[in-house]
């Protein structure tokens, strides 16, 4: 099979399952999953700018994800004056604190060169920080905590519409990159993977633990949404006489009244999810094309031809004068930013952040493995691996449920081992996801959608 | 009473912080050094170094079952010190397998280290459900035999003091498991045929192929040692606090971090790393009130906690030490490797 066959072949394949879903389930199930599709493939790119373009391993995916989550809430929802009123100007002080004593701390290691003195002033500016931002910051968090905690206990957001959060995401997780990038591209490739791993510990035990901010783990709900809203479409007008149109066959088939009536109901709630769906998936798709559309202009550039001769030689690039930890960090800043959007949207997506729901092995290894699948180094393979990976992921579950009722079938109804194999079949899933793993790094290492060799 | 309050903040200092952290200390320490030595010769980073951790524990806890189940104890000891021997065999065993199906082809290809890092990650799924599967997920104790070696209430009624000093069982045999663990190590890397050649090894794969090592059975004695560490780190922990596959899994980190603070693929920097983090780890996260109490005059007296970093942000004090380590010293604290 030639390569140029592959591409169209995987996505009609694809096609066919998500369809198969479509006639067997239901559309509705066939389009969440789209969605979810949709955002991954988003996420598989940023990484696969990452490694497949840079050759950077960044283990912290979950982190930049939930960062998106994070100033997804932050943006969208309502800002609670009361907290600004009582407690704002306790976490501004803290947050000026906090900013001075990186800029002391920054400013003290460049330019004193004693290395006593420098490191005695280091250690001194952090316990005046320390004490400088406990003196602040614990009063003021008592207060927004106490404030309606039922409903708020935080301090809200900036009441923008959710949509602007996608670029301003972009922007946080671009910085943090950039803070990561500076202290470890630097040195070997695995202290990148592990200060990543760090770093979405960390950004997930912040989300998790400060309350002040998002809540925590008592979850944001009620999100601003893009699209509209369920019952609104069930309405509206202009939504039932397109219901009604589409469905004219069905509708005239039944004979009395109102049966027609109750018929007619069903399909518009039905469709009223459907069409909410779609324009969510419209939404995402516009945003995958963009950033499809924009990375490959980038990586057919001439900077995309210096990145790819990094990534295969770093010593012959380093010889013409290319400046390997300058576009490094570059290459890893865009991929993070691009996990970020997609962090946003998913957030977006669910309606709510949910800090408990971020896992290192759904958020950070099963990216890897859509970008491993799907052809590292090559963006299209990436978006047929978010699908295809994804699509997995979720037809695991009933699959294993149903594997492990087949190895169970010749219990007792009541046996012990019938009943530990039906409540493990959870854990199949990721023993699925392994193998797939190992699989496809061993015999189709360059993925379904191979990188296209450009010869000139 | 008053001329103990010395006394009393130095025993309040050992029962919550000093004690244990050398045993948490201890635990971490066996573990990196599984990793590091898998780091030195096989020359990867091991993802899967965590969840290899849970499954070594796992056996350890069906065997402990298993010896209980025909009326075998270990008396005052726990039963799964009786247990650990056969676990770590099935866990080598294991380990072997794997090395044979998965790794192998990839040594014999001489991919980069960066391709074996995400094969472990595959591992790491595949080992991660096998645990789930066989345990479930959920918390498990298997601790058995006496619990308390000095207990807090006949500590201070003994001394007269107002705090207590509790020695668990546990927090002695980890160290002293440990130290008997490290020695033979050490010994054997120092001392023996097969330790000098599997140094060369990790030193010059080359040199050490002309001068007549077999790297077959290097690599098996390492995944063999390995096991053997990571298993006995593994019981140790659960035995101290408890099993669970998640909070295995979340050791991942400090695990790394220790290996790169002391120095990665160097063993005697390997302890040390464990040693630095589990203490900053212990030391940052308690809240020293009670401490000052007794050592300030009262109008001195601290209002808050005296805690600097809350416990759940344990995760940020491995990593800031190795941001802090990467910056100063990327060789780490013992020069490590560094490709």
């Amino acid at each position: 099979m030639t390569d140029d066959l592959r591409a169209p072949l995987a996505f009609t394949f694809m096609g066919i399952l998500l369809a198969l879903v479509g006639f067997t389930q239901s559309w509705s199930v066939s389009l969440s999953i789209i969605n979810l599709c949709l955002i991954s493939s988003i996420m598989a790119i940023g990484v696969n700018l990452q490694w497949g373009y840079g050759g950077l391993f960044n283990a912290g995916v979950m982190g930049f994800t939930a960062l998106g989550g994070l100033t997804a809430v932050l943006v969208s929802y309502d800002p609670v004056y009361e907290a600004w009123d009582k407690a704002g100007i306790g976490i501004l002080i803290s947050a000026i604190i906090l900013i001075l004593s990186i800029t002391l701390i920054l400013f003290a290691y460049r330019n004193i060169s004693s290395p006593q003195f420098r490191n005695t002033s280091i250690i001194l500016i952090i316990i005046a920080a320390i004490f400088g931002i406990n003196n602040f910051y614990g009063p003021s968090i008592d207060i927004i905590e106490s404030i309606n905690p039922a409903k708020t206990g935080f301090l809200g957001g900036l009441g923008l519409p959710i949509v602007f959060s996608w670029v301003i995401a972009a922007f946080v997780a671009g910085l943090v990159a950039w803070v990561i990038g500076r202290l470890t591209l630097r040195l070997r490739s695995d202290y990148l993977a592990i200060a990543t791993l760090g770093i979405s510990e960390i950004v997930i035990a912040i989300v998790k633990h400060e309350d002040w901010l998002s809540r925590g783990v008592k979850n944001v709900s009620g999100l601003d949404r893009p699209v509209p809203y369920e019952i609104e479409l069930q309405q509206s007008e202009w939504f039932i006489n397109l219901v009604e149109r589409i469905n004219y066959g069905t509708l005239d088939s039944v004979q009395t009244i109102s049966s027609r009536q109750d018929l007619l109901n069903d399909l518009i709630i039905v469709s009223s999810g459907v069409f909410v769906k779609l324009c969510y998936a419209g939404l995402f798709l516009s945003v995958l094309l963009l950033i499809f559309y924009l990375s490959h202009l980038a990586l057919n550039s001439p900077w995309g031809r210096m990145l790819r001769a990094i990534r295969d030689n770093e010593e012959a690039a380093s010889s013409m004068g290319k400046n390997i930890f300058a576009q490094h960090l570059q290459i890893f800043i865009i991929g993070s930013a691009i996990i970020g959007i997609a962090g946003a949207m998913l957030t977006t997506l669910d309606g709510q952040f949910t800090p408990g729901s971020y896992r290192p092995l759904r958020f950070t290894f099963i990216i890897w493995l859509m970008v491993i699948v799907g052809g590292s180094g090559n963006n299209l393979g990436s978006i047929f691996g978010g699908f295809f990976v994804w699509f997995i992921w979720i037809e695991a579950e009933p699959l294993s449920i149903g594997f492990m009722n087949l190895l169970a079938s010749g219990f007792e109804y009541d046996n012990p081992i019938r009943m530990h194999l039906l409540g493990s079949a959870a854990h199949l899933r990721l023993f699925i996801m392994g193998l797939l793993l190992l699989l496809a790094l061993r015999f189709m290492p360059r993925g379904v959608i191979p990188e296209r060799i450009q010869k000139k | 009473m008053e001329n103990f309050e010395l006394i009393n903040a130095l025993v309040l200092i050992s029962n919550f912080v000093l004690i244990p952290a050398l045993s948490y200390g201890s635990q971490l320490a066996l573990a990196t050094l599984s990793l590091t030595i898998i780091y030195g010769v096989l020359r990867f980073s091991n993802f899967a170094q965590a969840d290899w951790m849970s499954f070594g524990t796992m056996t350890t806890i069906l065997f402990t079952w298993y010896l209980q189940s025909l009326g075998i104890t270990g008396g005052i000891l726990p039963t799964a010190l009786i247990a650990l021997p056969f676990a770590i065999i099935v866990t080598a065993l294991f380990c072997l397998l794997i090395d044979r199906s998965v790794y192998s082809f990839y040594r014999k290809k001489k991919s980069p280290p960066i391709v074996l890092m995400i094969v472990s990650v595959g591992v790491m799924f595949i080992l991660q459900a096998i645990v789930r599967f066989i345990i479930g997920p959920n918390d498990r104790k298997f601790f058995d035999g006496e619990k308390f070696i000095i207990h807090a209430l006949d500590f201070k009624d003994y001394f007269g003091l107002s705090e207590g000093l509790t020695i668990k069982s546990t927090q002695l045999i980890t160290l002293i498991v440990a130290i008997i663990a490290m020695v033979s190590l050490f010994y054997f890397l120092q001392r023996t045929k097969m330790g000098k050649s599997m140094r060369a090894y990790s030193n010059n794969e080359d040199l050490a192929l002309l001068s007549g090592i077999n790297p077959e059975r290097v690599v098996l004695i390492t995944w063999v040692i390995a096991s053997a560490l990571i298993t006995t780190a593994g019981v140790l922990y659960g035995l101290d606090k408890s099993f669970k596959p998640f909070t295995y899994f979340n050791l991942l980190l400090p695990m790394f971090a220790a290996a790169i603070v002391g120095g990665i693929g160097s063993p005697i920097g390997a302890v040390i790393g464990g040693y630095v983090i589990a203490f900053s780890e212990i030391t940052l996260t308690y809240a020293y009130k009670k401490f000052f109490i007794y050592l300030l005059p009262e109008r001195l007296e601290p209002s808050g906690l005296m805690q600097v970093l809350s416990t759940d942000y344990k995760f940020a004090i491995s990593f800031i030490i190795l941001v802090i380590v990467l910056i100063v010293r990327p060789t780490g604290i013992v020069r490590g490797k560094i490709i």
